[in-house]
């Protein structure tokens, strides 16, 4: 692992800087590693998991048992029962189906809604970063500034837009797509309208952290490129992608972690029916009227959590580099 | 090299798979996009096959009931094979499954498809999806207050005359006013409950020789009783997260309308009569010789002050126990004494039953104050209007009703389709009474602002800082919206 770490393409700016007396982050860095500041870290991680170590255990325990007494009861009287992850994969009285279409809505909503917005992005930050063009730092800008712009207000105009078409002026810009005989938009009820809205929600945060890693490659590459006779999309294709792994991969996880999670926009521009209701959407409802399904929530979430952690595992590598090459520029 | 070459290699199998999903599904919404057909199909298919099951299993307990003898009764509604009616509620599952159960029949002798979706964050998507022009087909509107500000932003369509005609035949007519704004009938009642129960434990009252009080002044006679048998006679509590305040509210609900009647309290509910009237004081006062009364309260807890603290589902942790002796609570208060027993029944020989909160004079026979949900439809299409009429029918009522844990105000259900001396049988028993006083509960009624908001906040510090009576009145007045 580290040989190949090693040989990774690194950037000129990030070289450590080996020779030099002991810079500022190399003083943080040893002090930080002292034998306390491990300490205190492992204290906090453990005082951290506590929560979702309550949850588990609540997960495993008998209906009854988690409802009239805390998870820390389990030491005095510990009872382990997997009904509770049973019911919740094959169905039971509260949900029929159980969690399975759910959790494969959640996958139909967040790989496309994480792929849209990231492959728009790499291409728009290319144009911004390396195309010279009249008014590209204005534009840019103005991406950037999109960030402002809170998601919640955007969900009603957006609904609207969706179901009841859109146009400025005689100009149609999105048509009224409603199905025959039915007030409905034949988007109504389909993953379509969740796609876009993610796309739109995530793409000036994608633009400006992917071209602010695009924008910190050598100019040595691309004039060479340039030079040898390659297009804009051969420079895109061959050098920007692969050298941007680590930006794109972060913002991946990052995308798809958050529309995993969400429950906002699912519920808004979807609904909470079976065949188009993410897990999120099964954990809110199957909590039951009073709150009382404790056990049931608390197996779903697990369940529910495992698709982020093997998502996070496998690309973690990526994760604070690509962030930090994103956020920190030069 | 090799190591870079790997790497290339697997961000190339990424893009590659990256690529193969973006196909996949792109593949796939061109086919929900452009072949909608074919997925109604497909969900009916599954939804035919659900109600399938039910049928027969219905079929198992019901010999009699075969296909086209069960169809006869749904005659009115027939004509519309093959539509689909979506509903949107608030009720979460597990009570879902129980009202799929209930119109399973419906769905199979008609054609319709009742689509259920619930969800807990119904009263900010409901007008969200109105006014992003995807009104679902008919909602379960919790609040009168909420109906009519829907009516107001233009959501509702009125009900059809055979919905208002079964409303008319069969409800107290007070709950005909809930589902009309002004002067258009939108919306049949649903499933309701019954707020004026006074909680006890019948062991407890058997040991101790206590009776069942049947009038206001045996009910403090009884209180009295208890006070020198070292009995604390009633528990209460307030806390409730966001909503911490609300049973003090009913407190003061109950106590208004067996004061002074129907019509004084819709008054003080549209604030012709404020807060600072001395009508709402001396119930306040009422209120305070009840629950704020030292020698009474707070079985189980402590004194007054503990009554804002404790969580109101463990109010009642006194009663069996004998700590407590009374708990004003509502109906649905039954769901919540296997949380201090496991084992605990709710009946009149269980660990807790309840009794009717006595009316005051006999001027103003038998008041109740409750709550339910209302149907209100967003579309006229032929098959909503079916399924909104059939959502009033005694038959449906009496279909859900008989399968537990729900209680309807509509009188064309018999009394012994709920289970025999079932908190829900008693409470149906007075909601159905057309002799009754019945109003809703006034702080659903009432601006939220007010009726869930400044109400709770100013009850809550009448119990746990003392405030003074007239502060609380006049800042629950100054909270009143100016329309």
């Amino acid at each position: 692992m580290s040989v190949e770490a090693h040989e990774m393409p690194r950037l000129p700016d990030v070289d450590p800087l080996e020779d030099k007396p002991e810079s500022i982050p190399q003083a943080a860095r040893r002090k930080l590693s002292s034998p306390w500041a491990s300490f205190i870290v492992v204290v906090i991680t453990f005082l951290w998991t506590i929560p979702t170590l309550g949850l588990l255990i609540t997960s495993l325990r008998p209906a009854a048992d988690a409802q009239n007494s805390g998870w820390w009861t389990f030491f005095a009287n510990p009872a382990v029962t997997f009904s509770n992850y049973a019911e919740v994969i094959t169905g039971g009285d509260t949900i029929p189906s159980g969690i399975t279409p759910y959790f494969f809505n959640s996958f139909a909503i967040a790989i496309p809604a994480a792929i849209f917005p990231l492959t728009l992005a790499c291409m728009a930050a290319y144009a911004l970063a390396w195309v010279r063009f009249k008014w590209s730092t204005a534009v840019f800008f103005g991406i950037f500034a999109l960030q402002v712009v809170p998601l919640q207000m955007a969900l009603l105009p957006l609904l609207q837009m969706f179901n009841l078409g859109w146009s400025l002026g005689p100009i149609p810009i999105f048509p009224d797509l409603n199905r025959p005989g039915s007030e409905q938009s034949l988007l109504a009820g389909t993953y379509i309208p969740l796609w876009i809205a993610h796309t739109m929600f995530a793409l000036p945060l994608a633009i400006f952290l992917i071209h602010n890693f695009i924008a910190q490659l050598p100019r040595d590459l691309m004039e060479a490129a340039r030079v040898d006779g390659a297009s804009h999309f051969l420079i895109f294709r061959k050098i920007v992608l692969p050298l941007s792994v680590p930006a794109i991969a972060s913002f991946a996880i990052f995308q798809f972690l958050w529309v995993w999670n969400d429950l906002l926009v699912a519920l808004t521009f979807a609904g909470g029916t079976p065949d188009v209701a993410p897990v999120t959407a099964y954990l809110a409802n199957v909590k039951g009227t009073y709150g009382a399904q404790l056990h049931l929530i608390t197996a779903g979430a697990f369940i529910a959590i495992v698709v982020p952690l093997i998502v996070f595992f496998a690309l973690q590598r990526y994760f604070v580099r690509g962030l930090l090459a994103g956020s920190v520029k030069g | 090299m090799t190591a870079i070459k790997r790497r290339r290699g697997m961000a190339l199998l990424a893009g590659g798979l990256a690529a193969g999903m973006l196909l996949a599904a792109c593949g796939g919404s061109d086919d929900s996009a452009s072949d909608s057909a074919g997925e109604e199909t497909a969900a009916e298919d599954t939804a035919a096959e659900d109600s399938g099951g039910e049928e027969d299993a219905g079929g198992e307990e019901d010999a009699g009931g075969d296909m086209a003898a069960g169809c006869e009764a749904y005659a009115d509604y027939m004509g519309n094979e093959g539509t689909t009616v979506n509903v949107f509620t608030s009720i979460l599952p597990p009570e879902q499954q129980l009202f799929e159960e209930a119109w399973a029949g419906f769905e199979e002798c008609t054609g319709i498809d009742i689509v259920y979706e619930a969800s807990d964050q119904f009263e900010a998507q409901l007008p969200t999806r109105i006014a992003g022009g995807n009104a679902p087909d008919i909602a379960w509107i919790p609040q009168p207050g909420l109906l009519e500000r829907l009516v107001a932003d233009g959501g509702p369509v009125a009900a059809p005359a055979a919905t208002e005609a079964l409303v008319d035949e069969y409800w107290n007519p007070a709950w005909k006013g809930y589902g009309t704004v002004d002067g258009t009938f939108y919306a049949a009642p649903l499933g309701s409950n019954m707020k004026s129960f006074v909680w006890y434990s019948p062991q407890v009252f058997a040991d101790n020789g206590y009776e069942v009080p049947t009038t206001w002044d045996e009910l403090w006679a009884l209180s009295d009783q208890m006070v020198a048998d070292g009995i604390d006679p009633w528990c209460g509590g307030l806390e409730s997260g966001g909503a911490t305040g609300w049973p003090a509210t009913d407190w003061l609900e109950q106590v208004m309308l067996r004061l002074y009647g129907g019509d004084v309290y819709d008054q003080w509910v549209s604030h012709e009569l404020t807060f600072q009237s001395p009508e709402v004081e001396a119930a306040m006062d009422v209120v305070a010789g009840w629950m704020k009364n030292p020698e009474y309260v707070n079985g189980g807890f402590g004194d007054v002050q503990t009554i804002a603290l404790t969580p109101f589902q463990d109010a009642g942790a006194g009663i069996p126990t004998g700590e407590c002796g009374m708990l004003q609570q509502a109906s649905f208060y039954a769901n919540f004494w296997q949380n201090f027993d496991e084992n605990a029944t709710v009946g009149p020989d269980g660990t807790a039953y309840a009794f009717y909160l006595p009316e005051i004079s006999s001027e103003f026979p038998q008041p109740v104050v409750g709550g339910g949900e209302f149907v209100a439809a967003f579309a006229d299409r032929p098959e909503v209007q079916a399924v909104q009429t059939y959502m009033a029918s005694p038959d449906f009522h009496t279909s859900k009703a008989a399968l537990g844990n729900w209680v309807s105000a509509n009188s064309g259900v018999p009394l012994d389709t709920y289970a025999a001396d079932s908190i829900d049988q008693l409470s149906a028993e007075f909601l159905t009474d057309p002799n009754g006083i019945f109003r809703f509960d006034a702080s659903d009624l009432m601006p939220a602002a007010v009726g869930a908001g400044e109400m709770w906040t100013q009850m809550t510090a009448w119990f746990a800082e003392d405030k003074p009576t007239a502060e609380v009145l006049a800042d629950i007045d100054a909270a009143w919206p100016a329309s």
